[in-house]
This record gives C-alpha cells, structure tokens and sequence, in this order.
C-alpha cells in the first residue's frame, strides 16, 4: 500500500507552550489510523495543523507525496484532505441539505454532486426525511451525521475526524461508529483522534498514542488493545 | 387622511432608499461583525459620481432623454463605488481581520472622514444641484402626489432587493456567504477563500449603496460630500432596528424607519403645537435607535434558531 500522508518530526507551539513536540506519523491508502490520547495530549492539534488551521513551527508534511507547506487553507479541500472538526461545526442556520452542499462547495462536478448527495442520503435516510430543516433543530447524533455526510461530499482522499463520539449517548456513539466503518469499507482512508480509546482502537487498523505532545506507542490496534500500559492508562482496564 | 397618504408614500420612498443601505451595513455586520461607517460615504461617492457624469454629458450637449441620462450615470456610478468599496475592504480592514473588533471599528470611522475630506476636493464644499432632467408632473391618488421618479424609486429598490434574496437564498455563492457569516473556520475547511467572500459582500453592498445615493440625489434634487454621514447613521439605525445582520430585518427596518420619520414629521408641528416643526424630522432616527437598543438590542428579526451543542 502506498502512504497516502507523512509526517515528520512535526512541531506545533502556541505562543510559548509546545503543544506538538515532534512527532512522526503515517497512513497508507486504505487505512483506518486512530490516534488517541488524553486532553492536552495535542491530538486536535495536530489535526488542525494537518489541515493547514495552525501554522506548524517544524517539521513537514507530506500529503500524497507532496508538501502542504504551500496550500492556502482553502485549498486542502480540492486537494482531498478533508476534516470532520471537532464539535462537528455545522452550519446551524443552513437547512441540512445546504450543510451537505457546502461540502460540494469546491466542485463544479454537477451531476457528480447530486450523485454523491443521493448516497448521502441512502446512508443516512435520517437525512433525506429533514433535508429541508434548519441543521441547528436537529439531534446531536444527527448533527454529526450531517458532519460526515458533508465531509463525504467533498469526495476525501483522506478524511480527519476528530472526536466523532463527543457529547454524544452512547447508543449514538455505537451507531456513529458503524458509519465510520461503513464508510472505511468503501475504501476512505481516514485518521481518526478519539478520546474514547477502546472503541477507536476496535474499530481501527492501525493507532498511535500521543501523550503531552509526543507519540508514545504505536501498533497495529489489536496490539495496543492488548498492550498492558495502554489498558491501564487509556482503556480503564 | 390625504396628509396621512403622502407621508406614507413619502415614507416608503425615503423608507426603500434606507433600506438598499441598510443592506450594505447588515451584510458586512453579518460576514465580519463590523459596523462598516464608511458606506455612507459609498452612497454619497455614488451621488456624486452619477451628477458629474450627467453634467459632462449635458456640456457635451448629448441629446438623451432625461430617464437615460441618469441611467448612464448611475451605470458609470455603480462600478466606482463597486471598486471603491473592494478597495476600502482590502486597505482598510483587510490588515486588521485578526485585530481587536475596535481597531477595524475607528479605521472605518477614519475611513469615513478621509473620503468626505476628498470628495470635498473634488466637489467643493457647496451642494451639488441635481440637474433637471426628470419629468417632473405627479400623479395623484387618493389625494396625494406622486411623481415618476418615486414610483421608479419604489420600484428598482424591491427589484433590488428581491435580487438580493435570490442570490443569497438561491446560489452556491450566497450560500457560501451564509456560511462564512455562521462559522468562518468551519467554511475555510469546505473550501471556502473566506477573503473573496467578504469582498464580494463589499462589492454588492457597495454597489446597492450606489443605486441608493443615486436615489437620494435625484429625490432631494441635491447632493453634498456630507450627505452620507447623515444617511449613512439612518440606515445603520434602520438595520440595528431590523436586527443587525439580517437581511430580512434591513429591509423591514429601512421601510419602516423611513415611514415613522415621515409620518413623525408630517405631524410633528400638530402634535407640539407649533413648538417643533418637521425640520426636526432627524430626531425620529435616533429616538427609534435608542429606544431599539434599550428594549430590544437584538432588533426586530434578530432572533436566532436556538443552536443545539
């Protein structure tokens, strides 16, 4: 499998504090990569920096071979990396078929949106049945689901998301996850930051643990699920 | 009844000028929460613009109809302050976007002023007549009087403003300015150049802020390189009225600002006696603002859908 993003030695400061101290970081086409950690270990940090939203203070990064060092931050989208932000950030005055479309917003593909936009919906016939509402009415759950629906109209080569499972029941969470899933299986490649360790870990192939801005651990997940100080810190076991 | 009719229409054709600006400051309030103070001077440039243009053309003895003068000028008006209002955006403001809110507020207010100081140069100091080109024979309904001018006034602002809707409501673009205006980091990540963004939403204010100026030129018969402050504060007040940042709210407080003002003045001189005449006619503006911002600071339409975490 080729590698579809290469970090290396990233680093990331805010004002005095190094929030991100060097990290090296992969994923291959295909791949499903978890990076956990606790809060403050600089997981959204790193996402954020990947998408361009931070300026990094080292390192490089390369993104189906090429450096993102030159991108404006508008231009991540239409190169494919795309993000699922934290907190879901949906437009909340946006009907949900509007939010949905704003994921199209750097394609002129006509025919090719209103194709992916009826997947959408097939995915998640939730949807389809409040495409005229305002997003901001609907669920938390379904906000999320307008989130990654969006995300999958920008036709992602690699899909961030970054804390899928907050402030949600964990019934949604369950079913957040199998979309994640569904959607691995038609062969998005994704980095997922999770604080919910466990259940990122089940569901990835690969996870790295980041602790106070540095990589601690990485293996293939079923290893890390298996490894003892991993239980211990990160699974509650 | 016939004074109550034509302070009504007099009030919806001052009330459609206000709000077309109302427009421009709600829109750019909406995108980057900046109350932009040099718009009214977009209005006045636009005023100003359009009388040379129709002057020139009058000296160089061309032969139009009235109506098709002032549409010349007003075409030759619009993409001044089209650029204008570009320009102002990226000098300006542009500079200040990761500033404290209060920076990009006194620059607009500088702006304001260094734009009056330099259509005086260009101007003068004294009021510009607006040349008599326009048919000036009025119709009467029920009792009051109406001329042309003021139909076509009524008349190109719904248009306006109904093409406004439609493109904020119906296309990719202002889509994308909605969604700039609710979570501009959000919008970047779709792929948005937040930038062009707000400069289109100068550009289309500014030119709507043009069509107005023309508007009050040619209703006043007059225009002067202070006009715009006034006008400029009334239609700022018509959208904090109508809830600051909603369209809709612009409009609505624009129409209905300009009928109090006009229906006020109408009956200021019965209501005190004699005591104060319809010359105090500015004091309605600002007693609505205050009275806006003691009881409803949100306006009008400024409710928001209650946003779930």
């Amino acid at each position: 499998m080729s590698t579809l993003l290469q970090v290396n030695d990233l680093k990331v400061a805010y004002g005095g504090i190094h929030a991100v101290k060097g990290i090296n970081l992969e994923v291959k086409q295909g791949e499903l990569v978890a990076l956990i950690g606790a809060n403050g270990a600089g997981k959204t940090t790193t996402l954020k920096t990947l998408m361009g939203m931070v300026k990094p203070a080292g390192g490089d990064i390369l993104f189906d071979g090429q450096s993102t060092s030159k991108l404006a931050p508008h231009e991540y989208v239409s190169n494919g990396l795309v993000m699922v932000p934290e907190g879901r950030g949906i437009f909340s005055r946006l009907t949900v078929e509007e939010n949905l479309q704003m994921g199209a917003y750097s394609r002129n593909d006509k025919a090719e949106i209103a194709h992916d936009l009826e997947r959408v919906y097939y995915l998640f016939p939730r949807l389809k049945e409040r495409q005229k509402q305002l997003a901001g009415t609907l669920s938390g759950g379904e906000q999320q689901m307008v989130a990654i629906g969006r995300a999958m109209l920008s036709r992602p080569k690699l899909l961030l998301l970054d804390e899928p499972s907050m402030g949600l029941a964990p019934i949604i969470v369950q079913k957040i996850f199998e979309i994640i899933k569904m959607i691995a299986a038609e062969g998005v490649t994704m980095l997922l930051v999770e604080q919910n360790a466990k259940l990122a870990l089940q569901t990835a192939n690969r996870g790295y643990v980041m602790e106070s801005g540095r990589i601690t651990y990485s293996d293939d997940a079923a290893a890390l699920l298996a490894n003892e100080k991993v239980q211990q810190a990160y699974l509650g076991e | 009844m016939d004074i109550f009719l034509q302070q009504l229409i007099n009030g919806l054709v001052v009330g459609s000028i206000y709000a077309l600006i109302a427009l421009g400051y709600t829109m750019v309030y909406g995108i980057m929460q900046l109350i932009n103070f040099a718009h009214g001077e977009i209005v006045m440039i636009g005023a100003m613009v359009t009388i040379t243009c129709i002057n020139l053309l009058l000296g160089m003895g061309v032969q139009m109809p009235g109506p098709v003068l002032l549409l010349v000028g007003l075409l030759m008006a619009i993409p001044v302050s089209m650029f204008l209002g570009f320009a102002i955006e990226k000098v300006a403001y542009q500079p200040l976007r990761k500033a404290p809110r209060l920076a990009p507020l006194i620059t607009a207010i500088g702006v304001s002023i260094v734009l009056q100081q330099v259509a005086m140069l260009i101007w003068g100091r004294n009021y510009r007549p607006f040349p008599s080109i326009l048919p000036t024979e009025v119709h009467i309904i029920g009792g009051a009087a109406i001329t042309d001018l003021q139909i076509a006034i009524i008349v190109l602002a719904l248009l306006l403003m109904g093409g406004l809707f439609y493109l904020i409501e119906k296309t990719k673009l202002g889509r994308a300015m909605r969604a700039t205006s609710q979570n501009p980091e959000v919008a970047k990540l779709m792929g948005v150049n937040v930038n062009h963004i707000i400069s289109m939403t100068f550009i289309i204010g500014s030119a709507l802020g043009a069509v107005a100026g023309v508007m009050v030129a040619a209703n006043y018969d007059q225009a002067h390189a202070y006009m715009g402050f006034m006008i400029g504060l009334k239609a700022f007040t018509a959208a904090v009225l109508g809830g600051i940042g909603n369209i809709g709210g612009a409009v609505l407080g624009g129409i209905l600002l300009g009928i109090i003002e006009s229906l006020g003045s109408g009956y200021l001189g019965d209501l005190t006696g004699g005591v104060l005449g319809s010359h105090y006619k500015d004091i309605f503006a600002f007693v609505v603002l205050i009275i806006v911002l003691v009881f409803r600071p949100s306006g009008l339409m400024g409710e928001r859908v209650a946003e779930r975490a």
